[in-house]
């Protein structure tokens, strides 16, 4: 049978089950544009191809299934770039495909001709050039296989235009052909047994859960543990709902803004449990003065992660779902007493807080959200301050329900991720929370929202700053504070032009019921709570400080 | 220490960069690399000769083997190997030292691939010692341009490190 190269994309994307791409037109992509015209493939018109990179990574993340963006070449493909970067850093299943300018024209600087394979080699998982037409449907087989297993991560399918025009024989992919690519699930049993040898010998262990837990799914073998030792559970900001916010073992996030009972129990360990994990220099602060007492137990399906930054007495590759199941199997329960009066003790002391002066504050809108959702929205943010103060305020309990930028830290993913988020999970309540400095870096997606009639609600923390920006100026920059202050457009006018609804919200009373009508509101709604300019993030690490030592 | 790795990728275009590029960003020291297909039209050999203590060597095999057209790393710094650079030296051979330069490539086992009126290019192969002694007894008479392949090393004996085994781990650990 033959196809165009654009048909046998679609047929192979659909045999992947890919039922939603995110994308935008353009020259070298119009014959797949073309062929998407008479395909079942729903896409979704973003106005920018940043934001279709997000919405894609917001969809996944929220799904647990692989998103899909698609960009013409040149421009198109280098505006992906932000999104795939940060897909890379947070281990999102994604493909992008970029459209190419034909195989004739390659190499020669032509028209909207940008060497995206190159680009992006360093953000990628994998990437494909397609050269020869007759590899298409293996291409798209393996980038999706690569994308999905593993480590998840982004995989670029590059297309020549020739070669999407071009008319060639079809055949459903056959084998995959990857002789490199063979990663391990399960963990080597006798590393399991070492560990639980630690676990059984440790008197004040913690276990330290990252976004690994949430992608392999292993939330259930996460509580069996923790219950199990009674050992108490700190969370990264992508391990945030992996472990239930409320429950009694929870200690929330660690590091930088972390409380500061999750550091001070990491700093008085004698074992810390890594699951899906990486120790980012955010929750380690200064590595000398990190668990220095403790015993490392890591648990990863990536081996370069072992070792990369804090040296590991016990590691163990593999899922995390699998792994924490083969150390269920052969651990004892138990537990002293001792730490878990010492960790209650310090709950008690050091709990979060806030000066509540009667002026509208970030933390107490956050705490809204949550009690007016019953804890059941699912929230994504921008990068800064609202989303330090989501990590702390809003109470995760479920897996797959807090979605942020963690490793890049992009502003501007918020927006186009809720839309995402909202695709795919058309029924559930989505809350982007942002900034005012953030949410103008992609508010251009509002339209896309209002376009497909995507009820999401944006909930805009404005303090007329960049917030963190302005606070690490305030704290070590001695308040000179460079380019922070910002003049806003009147959001409430802007949501209304986009076509969605706008409401600005200056007193503590107006929250509940701008609150409570965004939520019933079907159409996307933007709130502007013109929050206290001058708080803060607390508590805070200093930038290479030990994370035992906070201010505030 | 200088680690020599034995890295086996898939023959696919842009492998090199893919490889290069990894070491640049992400700071590794590359001392030589040299590349050329196998017995297997399909897969490539690297010989990858990296400059760090082994915390940093297993740093760098751990995040090679990430990259999907890498089929296999072996460090083969410890075990007993073979390896060989080839160098071409393109020398001034005034007629009073062409005797004395003929004498040295006997010695070294060197070969004359080139003669000019006043130059002479040899070639040599050997491990990086004996490529270096050639070159200090050829200074004196001037070298005119030089260029060395970079090391290719195979392990003795019967052990290879160019098939897929299923658990990679145990050569980088």
């Amino acid at each position: 049978m033959k196809l165009s190269g654009a048909e046998i994309l679609l047929k192979s994307l659909q045999a992947e089950g890919v039922d939603t791409i995110f994308g935008y037109p353009g020259g070298q992509a119009l014959p797949i544009y073309d062929a998407l015209y008479d395909s079942d493939i729903r896409h979704i018109l973003t106005r920018h191809e940043q934001g279709a990179a997000h919405a894609a990574d917001g969809y996944a993340r929220a799904t647990g299934r692989p998103g899909v963006c698609l960009a013409t070449s040149g421009p198109g493909a280098t505006n992906l770039v932000t999104g795939i970067a940060n897909a890379y850093m947070d281990s999102v299943p994604m493909v992008a495909i970029t459209g190419q300018v034909s195989r004739a024209l390659l190499g020669r600087d032509s028209f909207q001709e940008a060497d995206i394979i190159g680009i992006t080699l360093p953000i990628t998982k994998h990437s494909y050039l397609v050269e020869d037409p007759s590899e298409l449907a293996r291409v798209v087989k393996e980038a999706f296989h690569v994308a999905t297993t593993g480590r998840p991560g982004p995989v670029l399918i590059d297309m020549p235009k020739d070669v999407s025009s071009g008319m060639f024989d079809y055949e459903a992919s056959g084998e995959l052909q990857l002789p490199g690519y063979s990663p391990v699930k399960d963990g080597e049993p006798g590393r399991v047994l070492e560990a639980a040898r630690a676990i059984a010998a440790s008197k004040r262990p913690v276990i330290y859960a990252g976004g690994g837990v949430v992608i392999s799914g292993a939330h259930q073998e996460l509580l069996q543990l923790a219950e199990l030792l009674m050992a108490p559970v700190c969370n990264t900001l992508l391990g945030m709902g992996s472990f239930p916010g409320n429950h009694p073992l929870s200690l929330g996030m660690l590091g930088m803004h972390g409380t500061k009972y999750a550091n001070f129990a990491v700093c008085e360990c004698d074992l810390l449990i890594a699951v899906g994990a990486r120790f980012d220099d955010r929750v380690t602060g200064k590595l000398e003065t990190f668990a220095p007492e403790a015993k490392v137990i890591h648990i990863d399906i990536d081996p370069a992660e072992i070792g990369k930054n804090v040296r590991v007495d016990i590691p163990i590759v593999g899922d995390v779902k699998r792994v924490l199941s083969q150390l269920l199997e052969v651990l004892q329960p138990g537990l002293g007493e001792a730490w878990r009066d010492r960790i209650q003790t310090w709950k008690k002391e050091y709990p979060l807080s806030y000066c509540d002066n009667g002026r509208l504050k970030p933390q107490a809108i956050i705490k809204e959200i949550y009690n007016l959702t019953g804890g059941a929205a699912r929230v994504t943010t921008e990068v800064g301050q609202h989303q330090m103060w989501t990590a702390q305020y809003y109470t995760f309990t479920k897996p797959r329900s807090f979605i942020t930028s963690g490793g890049l830290g992009t502003m501007g993913f918020g927006l186009p991720a809720a839309i995402g988020v909202q695709v795919g999970c058309p029924d559930e309540v989505v809350f982007d929370i942002a900034g005012d400095g953030s949410i103008q870096m992609n508010i251009q997606e509002l339209c896309t929202a209002v376009n497909y009639e995507l009820p999401v609600n944006v909930a805009i923390l404005d303090n007329g700053v960049l917030g963190m920006v302005r606070q690490w100026q305030e704290l070590f920059y001695n308040r000179r504070y460079s380019q922070t202050e910002l003049s806003n457009p009147d959001f409430v006018k802007l949501a209304e032009a986009y076509g969605a609804e706008g409401i600005r919200v200056t007193k503590p009373a107006e929250v509940a019921p701008a609150l409570e009508q965004a939520i019933r509101s079907s159409r996307p709604v933007m709130i502007d709570f013109v929050v206290d300019r001058e708080e803060n993030v607390l508590p805070m690490v200093p930038p290479g400080g030990s994370i035992g030592k906070m201010l505030g | 220490m200088r680690h020599t790795l034995a890295v086996t990728v898939e023959n696919n275009p842009g492998v090199l960069t893919r490889v290069a590029g990894l070491f640049s960003r992400r700071g590794f020291n590359i001392d030589s690399l040299a590349v050329g297909r196998t017995e297997n039209p399909r897969i490539s050999r690297m010989t990858i000769i990296v400059e760090g203590d082994d915390q940093v060597v297993e740093q760098v095999a751990k995040q090679l083997h990430k990259l999907v057209d890498v089929i296999k790393i072996s460090d083969i710094t410890r075990s007993p190997y073979v390896d060989r650079e080839l160098v071409l030296i393109k020398v001034n051979a005034e007629p009073a030292s062409r005797a004395e330069i003929m004498q040295l490539v006997d010695i070294f086992r060197a070969r004359i691939v080139d003669v000019g009126p006043k130059t002479l290019t040899v070639e040599v192969t050997g491990d990086e010692g004996k490529i270096d002694a050639f070159e200090q007894s050829l200074r004196p008479f001037g070298i005119k341009e030089l260029v060395r392949t970079g090391k290719i090393a195979m392990l003795r004996g019967i052990k290879t490190s160019s098939k897929n085994n299923s658990h990679k781990e145990e050569d980088t650990n």
